[in-house]
């Protein structure tokens, strides 16, 4: 095939401009016009093939001239832009694009993987199912095998590569409400919206293309007495001007979800050079819809035929919207091979645009008179009652080769005529895109006069319009989007009177009136490579093995052949690929069914599902106190959506070298903590001590005012859920600390219980995490910190005994301490006003100037709560029980709480649980985070024993430790074992401890 | 899908979290049944039709709801208020 560029007149080249746009592919510089798609221009520049394909690697063209392209898939940009099997046929031309070709080496040109045909017939149906999961012929070894052979092959197979390099660009999301959304804006689009707008009511207009129209751009009919493209153009401006009215172009909508809810995509700047760098690359849509109309078309399918996939065969309306939209050639010399009727009406087209038609083949004895005059008119041979038997060419199409066809058998003569072409244009009839309403569940039915599957009866509000609905042609897409327009309103409770609704009725229409029903004919079948699913590399053949094989149910059918299922979802060949099961199988095609489409209508930038939920417009927690621990240098660290210094690097240091410094300091002097994300939950009322009774697991009905307890919160089947401290502020009011991460799901855990459990507990809860900034100050010279600056309240032992709480005055800052420990060491929380954040911090580090006070980050904080044995995240894992963890005592026998009956199961008691201990290591070692506790050697490690859960360097110890969890780990202190990580490459070899490492009497914290 | 939200109005489902079967019911306090505690944890009917279900308004007005829905049809039958003021809020 060649395609070029034909003479830009009156109708020819509707979509393009004279602005010459220069675009590469492959590296090598092309020139396009301004309204190009990167596939017209591609064909226009005479280069044929453009992909190769999936299994066999063989050459591919150009096969549509939409978003249904199953062929010409090719990847755009480069670094964090790459943007794999983008579909030349949507992409809009700018100046300086760059496209590449994928899934080819060297070069798409020449590609040394299509060897792959060679072995075609062990790539068949069910290949990956028939060759990896049989018997393994050694043990395990022959299995590795496979696997190795599974890799390579899956390597030689495939579309394009994506990237891992983060992608630049930003996209949103917007929520929109409509009265009626329109799907499609074409005849039957048009004229819905024009309808429902007139009504006043809120309508969203949806278009796929960049030029909304639909079949009107194209075609050479009138309406109104203007050409269709002007009208619709038209029509077009006027909506966009209404008040009431929303038009989206480049908008695919993609999924149809319960309430009549809409997903849809704009691009916004895709198609343009330059990128305005204030514009999302695209946006998400979610519309709520009152009622839709769906007015998405159809969709050209091709005959099946002995090389079928040839570059330089495509579908006939492609081939015709080509040279009439783009004012391209798609070939020197077009042979239209058809089942119907809109193949000669392509046919004829393209003869008036300036393309050489030579034959018409039609597998149709009977002509209507009025077609085959379009033949003559067209000045192309007529070959009726003939089909392709086939094609010559290797890299392209040099020619067909034809014989008499026998409709109802089925069967090829053995005559054979040539026909030199290199461009066929196949019609093997429309299939509705009825995708969104087979989504939302509605079930097609087959017609057979159409030959093709309608939308089912509809299970939300929506109405079909146009050829969707098998409504086809202008008239009836006209007539059909009034109606569907009024049965929208109707949903929305507006009726328009009989009257008015006919005086607004349809345009006049000046064009071909035609049978749109194909014959029921789908193959050829000469033998031959002829494939029904492009993309995939799917043949007829590989659909007879299947039904051969026993897989007779079209779900199955699917699966085991990979029909229908690539990036392209089988738009132009799921119909076809049922057509030949269904004969295989003897029984008609409304029998076998069809499968439920799946939502995206075509693949989605995973960009812009995340929207701006990543990336710089993500929301960050940050607490009071960030723009300090900025300023001090402290390595910021996203801890969920928290932002927390992680250490507070030192010129020069490491993050190690920092968390040592800041953990000795801390044991040696003094240090403070930012411990603002901790969550709080103001629990008041009189119920509030009987409602804490029940949800911790330890007594907390008798907790004096002005005291604090360390609690824990279990689920009800058992297992520890979160822990902290409460403190009891007055008579009937408490203020609960909650893990970090836990804050969330801890409210809503209460806030069950309250609503649903026990309303008739007088408890209220109240999340007040943002209204309280704490500071931890912890060391063994945190008292006389304290004693330094706090006034209006005694700081000393017996004014502020160990979990005790005061209220007291920092400067001017009314503060709130209690006396806690996660150290180990004497320390203190000193809580304020969130506001009072920034100044609190000030005020602690100045009064800690002469005690060498030390600010200290998270992996601080960890190591001091590793080495004293604290519990935290990552032994809190939803696995572990209070006995698991040590926690025993923290059980109260003598109340009933939240799995406190659970907590009685038999396997709770189980010695071999995995049980709380520390690991040392002996050899000097790090031990990695989530190793295996094994005691075989690095390469017979034998089973898992337990794994390692909060892993640091520890000053106090000297060595490198980690809290673990191990079977049965109570009774093992002392044994030696290895901490496995054969994905870091470490064997550490360790000593079971004990996991109070760190002054076990408690003495210092009490201190 | 949308839930009625009897503080807020209709609102996007993603605004509110599932919070399971609403017609498990917790053992009283002083029901020690193994058992009981069981079959409240985990045995559901699954049912292909009408299931009442608890959901709580958590990134909205924090209300408990009980929504009554049409596991085929996706039908949201109806949303009623459930908690210590859910009287006030009918």
């Amino acid at each position: 095939m060649s395609g070029f560029r034909l003479n830009l007149r009156d109708g020819v080249g509707a979509n393009l401009s004279d602005n010459a746009i220069s675009f590469s592919f492959d590296g090598k510089n092309y020139r396009g016009l301004e309204g190009d798609t990167l596939a017209s221009a591609l064909l226009a520049n005479g280069v044929s093939i453009i992909a190769r394909s999936f299994k066999y690697h063989r050459p591919r063209g150009v096969f549509t001239a939409g978003s249904e392209e199953p062929n010409a898939l090719i990847t755009l940009h480069s670094g964090g832009r790459t943007e794999p099997n983008i579909r030349a046929t949507e992409v809009e031309l700018y100046e300086g694009l760059v496209a590449r070709s994928q899934n080819r080496w060297p070069s798409v040109n020449f590609d040394l993987m299509a060897v792959n045909q060679l072995a075609g017939k062990a790539f068949s149906a069910g290949f990956y199912y028939k060759t990896f999961m049989g018997p393994a012929l050694q043990g395990h070894k022959a299995t590795r095998f496979w696997w190795l052979c599974e890799q390579l092959i899956r390597r030689a197979a495939g579309l394009g590569r994506g990237t891992t390099i983060p992608d630049p660009d930003h996209y949103a999301r917007m929520n929109a409400f409509c009265d009626v959304l329109v799907v499609g804006s074409g005849a039957a689009g048009l004229s819905a919206a024009r309808r429902a707008a007139a009504s006043g009511a809120r309508i969203i207009v949806c278009e796929e293309s960049a030029r909304a129209g639909g079949a009107l751009v194209s075609t050479p009919d009138f309406i109104d007495g203007e050409p269709a493209r002007d009208w619709s153009a038209d029509q077009i401006s006027e909506l966009s001007a209404m008040d009431n009215v929303c038009v989206l172009t480049r908008t695919t909508v993609q999924s149809y979800f319960d309430d009549n809810t809409f997903f849809a995509v704009e691009r916004v700047t895709d198609h343009l050079s330059h990128k305005d760098k204030t514009s999302p690359r695209q946006r998400a849509w979610n519309i709520r819809a009152r009622s839709a109309v769906i007015a998405t078309g159809a969709l050209e399918r091709p005959m099946v035929f002995a090389g079928n996939d040839r570059p330089g065969i495509m579908l006939a309306d492609s081939a015709r919207r080509y040279a009439i939209e783009f004012g391209t050639a798609p070939g020197r010399a077009v042979a239209v091979f058809t089942n119907n009727d809109t193949g000669w009406l392509a046919a004829r087209d393209m003869a008036k645009a300036g393309v050489i038609v030579t034959a018409i083949v039609d597998v149709r004895a009977d002509i209507e008179p009025s077609i085959r005059s379009i033949g003559e008119e067209c000045r192309a041979t007529i070959h009726s009652g003939s089909a392709i038997k086939s094609v010559k060419g290797m890299r392209g199409v040099s020619g067909i080769v034809i014989a008499n066809y026998n409709e109802l058998t089925g069967e090829l003569g053995d005559d054979s005529k040539s026909i030199a072409c290199d461009c066929v244009a196949v019609s093997g009839g429309w299939s509705p895109a009825f995708h969104l309403t087979s989504q939302q569940g509605g079930k097609p039915t087959w017609d057979a006069e159409l030959q093709a599957f309608l939308p089912g009866e509809p299970l939300q509000k929506w109405h079909g319009a146009g050829a969707m609905a098998g409504e086809f042609g202008l008239t009836r897409a006209f007539r059909s989007g009034e109606e569907a327009a009024l049965k929208a309103l109707a949903d929305i409770g507006v009726t328009i009177p009989k009257q008015a609704a006919k005086a607004g009725s349809g345009p006049d229409i000046d064009g071909d009136e035609i049978d749109y029903a194909p014959a029921p004919v789908f193959e050829i079948n000469s033998g031959g490579k002829s494939f029904v699913d492009l993309q995939h590399d799917v043949t007829a053949e590989d659909v007879r093995l299947a039904h051969r094989e026993g897989f007779v149910s079209v779900e199955h059918l699917k699966r085991y052949t990979t029909l229908g299922m690539a990036t392209d979802q089988g738009k132009t060949s799921n119909v076809t690929g049922l057509a030949i099961m269904a004969a295989a199988s003897n029984k008609p095609i409304a029998d076998t069914g069809t499968t439920r489409f799946r939502p995206p209508y075509t693949p989605v930038a995973m960009g812009a599902i995340a929207g701006e939920k990543y990336g710089h417009l993500a929301a960050e927690r940050l607490t009071p106190m960030h723009d300090i621990h900025v300023d001090l240098g402290a390595n910021m660290y996203a801890n969920g959506p928290w932002m927390r210094p992680e250490t507070y690097n030192l010129p020069g240091e490491t993050v190690e070298q920092a968390y040592i410094r800041e953990t000795r300091a801390v044991r040696a002097g003094a240090g403070l903590v930012d411990v603002s994300t901790l969550g709080k939950i103001d629990v008041q009322g009189p119920d509030a001590a009987e409602f804490l009774n029940r949800v911790y697991s330890n007594g907390f009905a008798k907790l004096p005012v002005g005291k604090a307890r360390y609690g824990l919160m279990l689920r009800e089947d058992g297992f520890l859920f979160d822990d902290g401290t409460t403190w009891r502020l007055d008579e009937h009011r408490y203020l609960m600390t909650t893990t970090t991460a836990g804050a969330g799901r801890v409210m809503e855990h209460l806030e069950y219980y309250r609503d649903f459990v026990w309303p008739d507990l007088k408890v209220a809860l109240a999340s007040v995490s943002d209204e309280w900034a704490g500071v931890a100050v912890a060391g063994p010279k945190s008292r006389d910190l304290l004693k330094a600056c706090v006034k209006k309240c005694e700081v000393t032992d017996k004014g502020l005994p160990f979990m005790g709480i005061v209220d007291g005055v920092i400067g001017d800052i009314p503060v709130k301490i209690a006396r806690l420990s996660f150290s180990g060491e004497l320390a203190f929380e000193v809580y304020c006003g969130a506001h009072w954040g920034s100044a609190l911090w000030h005020a602690l580090m100045s009064a800690g100037e002469k005690f060498n006070v030390v600010p200290y980050g998270l992996e601080a904080l960890s190591t001091l709560r590793i080495e004293k044995g604290h519990v935290a995240g990552p032994e809190l894992n939803g696995r572990t029980t209070p006995h698991d963890l040590g926690l025993s005592g923290m059980v109260s026998s003598k109340k009933n709480f939240v799995g406190s009956v659970l907590l009685q199961r038999e396997t709770f008691g189980k010695e071999d649980r995995l049980q709380l201990v520390a690991v040392k290591s002996l050899d000097g070692q790090r031990i990695r985070g989530g190793s295996h506790l094994v005691a075989g050697s690095k390469v017979q490690p034998g089973g898992s024993q337990g794994h390692t859960t909060s892993t640091c360097f520890s000053p106090e110890l000297g060595s490198y430790i980690s809290l673990a969890l191990l079977e049965g780990g109570y009774k093992r202190h002392g044994e030696k074992l290895f901490a496995t990580n054969p994905v870091r490459n470490a064997h550490v070899a360790v000593e079971v401890i004990s996991h109070h490492m760190v002054d076990p009497e408690g003495g210092r914290m009490r201190g | 899908m949308r839930l009625t939200c009897p503080y807020c109005g209709p609102r996007d489902h993603q605004e509110f979290t599932y919070r399971g079967d609403a017609s498990a019911v917790r053992p009283v306090l002083d029901n020690t049944s193994i058992d009981d505690h069981n079959a409240y944890i985990y045995d559901r009917t699954n049912p292909d039709g009408l299931h009442r279900e608890l959901w709580n308004h958590t990134s909205g007005c924090r209300t408990h709801i009980i929504v009554e829905r049409n596991t085929i049809t996706h039908d949201v039958v109806s949303c009623e208020p459930v908690g210590p003021f859910a009287e006030q809020l009918k």
